[in-house]
């Protein structure tokens, strides 16, 4: 068997893996691995396509977009130094979101490693913390093997980024590779399967309850097509409602009658009551986060609590849980489901407790004041939802006031369509993320819903799509602030709106127009549906600046330190001051 | 506003891992990451082929913290195994340290006879100096170093505890 060069290598093994599209960026560290991959597309044909994003940062979050939307681990390769810096914000991203991915930096070569060399950073060092595991390949001839290994941690278990740091010198040398068998790895073997006797108990529990509530999250996403499928089938069986996290939305069908919307911080009046006066807790693949929580001493204070986690340190982290599981979500509701059923459950009568959730949801709490000419932010993205729903569209967000509004407004029918950074919060992540899950999704319709602040953090990315032709929207609900700064300063700094003020903003349609892509301005209210048609008739790129109202707050909200039951529904519950140990909260 | 604290109990943590290059960055900064204390580190080679290590880790934490630090120990992909020895049960913790302290006349016969009393060592002898090698629990030693302050201390170096767990099966 001939040797092959280290960057062959590493394309052989991405071959290999089964990959289609790497998001990248070239520079001096990775130019071998660049070169090995042109070769690879003139020689071969290629079937890994390279997709040249405008920042390492965008390469990312593509690549979170692409594995979200697809269930496949997104894959990015970066040179050293900044090249690799650049990508920290997504990397970080995506251990708090469990997305899979790979990221291969390029590094000095070897003999450089600790001199300060030109674009010379401590990535392994830097990457440590972020990412959930991390690689120096030194030994051409460990390449291959650390590639196949890193693809099985960054996609088995909990998902999450896995970074490989190649000295330049290493891509270079010569060794043999030899594709290795499945991955038996040594120390790292995720529990997939639940104890039976735990599912047993949870079964009991879910009997026995008189006020259950699923609390499901990405996890269930995670876990793939079938989990969301025997999600129904629990609930069906069960007859308890379902509420979601930010990052499971579209699980649970948002129209299905027993889907009480997103719980905590920005979540639904019924959601937060029925979590909150609960005698049982079922969460599934969420991690109790301190947006859906609120004030943990007063969280769902009467309820049994039971946690299927695949994440062991996921489970007792921040609420004591009564009955723990670690497993695959779905491989545990598939064993709850065949044993209710083989004990022949009855369904049980949940009247009473319904009962009361109809009493909740009448305070219609996602209702919005409208009139006038000037748009309401919610109502666009109903507008949006209207147009495009029998499309199934994949929507991504960036991060703040128009993310929660999307998140409240436009209902998920199925899983795999709502791509939004929840853990971290990364503004600038929505526009690459479309760009990923368009590649990915090539005839879906994608949707960025974005604000006119975070989408100028990545908004050199209109020149990818350009260049790929991909026919992304962006639909900027443009309220000329950092609308979740503005609101937080008027719930809690008496309006003092310090430094929140979008100033200088460009002229978004010209500015489309610039990259190639269709500028769209929605003024009033009654252009609303028109431009909607427009955007969605061209078949291009297209991006909308859709002039909302620009003071609108997005409530229902919890303000921070507050308990579930301490909602605030309407604009003049707002007192404008918080004591210091509100203010210390995020 | 003040910030409160919890209140913390002390854990000796055995921690079995592959001995690959950044283990002992990756566990050390998972505690400076998520906020638990080390009150002792150490670390060397326990197979012939010096493939797996062992951690010995002194932490202190309240109770739902430690179950959380052991989980957060377990989820790294380098790590075999984490016990607890101080929840595992009877456990035998070992420190050893080498004491220098400097003196002459009565100082000089009193540190010495102090240094017979905690089964001290002489490793090096001036005719102004000693270096003492002490081993023991952490309360022996550190009150051995508080008695050679009044004799002449001059400096101390400590290896952490190293522990295991009392009885024929391994931890």
């Amino acid at each position: 068997m001939p040797e092959l060069p280290g960057a062959e290598i590493l394309v052989q093994a991405l071959v290999d893996l089964g990959v289609e599209v790497v998001f990248g960026y070239p520079g001096g560290a990775v130019l071998p691995i660049y070169d090995a991959l042109f070769r690879h597309s003139a020689e071969s044909g290629g079937r890994i396509r390279h997709i040249l994003v405008r920042h390492e940062q965008a390469a990312t979050h593509a690549a979170e977009g692409y594995a979200r939307s697809t269930g496949k681990p997104g894959v990015v390769l970066v040179t050293s130094g900044p090249g690799a810096t650049n990508a920290v914000t997504g990397i970080t991203d995506a251990l708090l979101d469990s997305i899979p991915m790979v990221v291969i930096t390029g590094q000095v070569p070897t003999g450089l490693i600790g001199t300060d060399a030109f674009q010379e950073a401590d990535t392994v060092g830097i990457t440590r913390h972020c990412s959930k595991h991390n690689y120096l390949v030194k030994d051409p001839a460990k390449l291959g093997d650390v590639i196949h290994e890193a693809f099985h941690i960054a996609t088995s278990g909990r998902p999450g980024p896995v970074v490989v740091d190649i000295p330049k010198d290493v891509q270079v040398a010569t060794a043999r590779y030899l594709r290795p068998g499945p991955i038996q790895h040594k120390t790292y073997r995720p529990q997939v399967k639940a104890d039976r006797s735990a599912i047993e108990a949870l079964v009991d529990m879910l009997a026995a309850a008189e006020r259950p509530i699923l609390y499901t999250g990405g996890g269930v996403i995670n876990s793939g097509p079938a989990a969301s499928q025997l999600l129904r089938e629990l609930q069906r069986i069960t007859g308890a409602p379902v509420t979601s996290t930010l990052m499971g939305l579209g699980a649970f069908p948002a129209s299905h009658p027993a889907f009480l919307g997103m719980l905590g911080m920005h979540g639904t009046y019924e959601a937060n009551h029925a979590m909150n006066q609960a005698d049982l807790v079922v969460a599934l693949g969420s991690r109790f986060d301190d947006r859906v929580t609120g004030r943990l001493d007063a969280f769902s204070p009467s309820s049994r609590k039971v946690h299927v986690d695949i994440d062991r340190s996921s489970i007792n982290k921040t609420v004591r849980i009564d009955l723990p599981i670690v497993a695959d979500v779905g491989h545990a509701m598939e064993d709850a489901i065949r044993i209710w059923k083989s004990r022949q459950h009855p369904k049980p009568d949940l009247t009473d407790w319904w009962q009361r959730i109809e009493g909740w949801r009448a305070k219609r709490g996602l209702d919005f004041p409208e009139g006038g000419a000037a748009i309401m932010p919610q109502r666009a993205v109903r507008a949006l939802h209207a147009a495009t729903a029998h499309r199934s569209p994949i929507i991504t967000t960036e991060v703040g006031q128009h993310q929660m509004w999307a998140a409240q407004h436009f209902g998920f029918e199925a899983p795999n369509k709502w791509l939004t950074s929840g853990g971290l919060g990364t503004m600038g992540y929505g526009l690459p993320a479309a760009i990923g899950a368009q590649l990915g999704n090539p005839g879906a319709l994608v949707i960025d819903i974005a604000g006119e602040a975070s989408i100028q953090m990545n908004i050199q990315e209109l020149a990818t799509a350009t260049q790929y032709r991909l026919p992304v929207k962006v639909f900027i609900l443009n309220n000329e602030y950092m609308g979740m700064v503005r609101q937080w300063q008027e719930l809690t700094y008496e309006s003092r709106y310090s430094e929140s003020y979008s100033d200088s903003l460009p002229d978004f349609v010209k500015l489309a127009e610039a990259y190639g892509w269709k500028g769209i301005r929605i003024d009033a209210r009654d252009e609303l549906e028109d431009g909607i048609d427009a955007m969605l008739g061209h078949d291009g790129p297209v991006m909308v600046d859709c002039r909302v109202s620009k003071l609108a707050n997005c409530f229902p909200m919890i303000p921070s330190g507050a308990a579930h039951t301490e909602m605030i529904l309407w604009a003049n519950e707002v007192s404008g001051t918080m004591d210091d140990e509100a203010k210390a909260l995020v | 506003m003040h910030i409160k604290e919890e209140k913390a109990e002390r854990h000796t943590l055995a921690v079995l891992v592959d001995n690959e290059p950044g283990i002992l960055a990756r566990i050390a900064g998972l505690f400076t990451a998520r906020g638990y204390n080390i009150e002792s580190l150490t670390v060397s080679e326990i197979t012939e082929d010096k493939a797996v290590s062992r951690i010995t880790i002194v932490t202190s934490a309240a109770p739902p913290v430690m179950e959380q630090i052991i989980a957060q120990l377990e989820r790294l992909v380098p790590v075999h195994k984490v016990t607890d020895l101080t929840v595992l049960g009877p456990h035998v913790e070992r420190e050893l340290a080498l004491v220098k302290v400097a003196g002459t006349g009565d100082h000089r016969i009193e540190a010495l006879r102090l240094a017979e009393v905690y089964r001290g060592r002489v490793l090096d002898a001036t005719t102004s100096s000693f270096v003492f090698e002490v081993t023991g629990g952490r309360d022996k030693i550190d009150k051995f170093i508080e008695l050679m302050k009044e004799v002449g201390l001059v400096e101390v170096a400590r290896t952490g505890i190293v522990a295991i767990a009392r009885g024929r099966e391994a931890a």
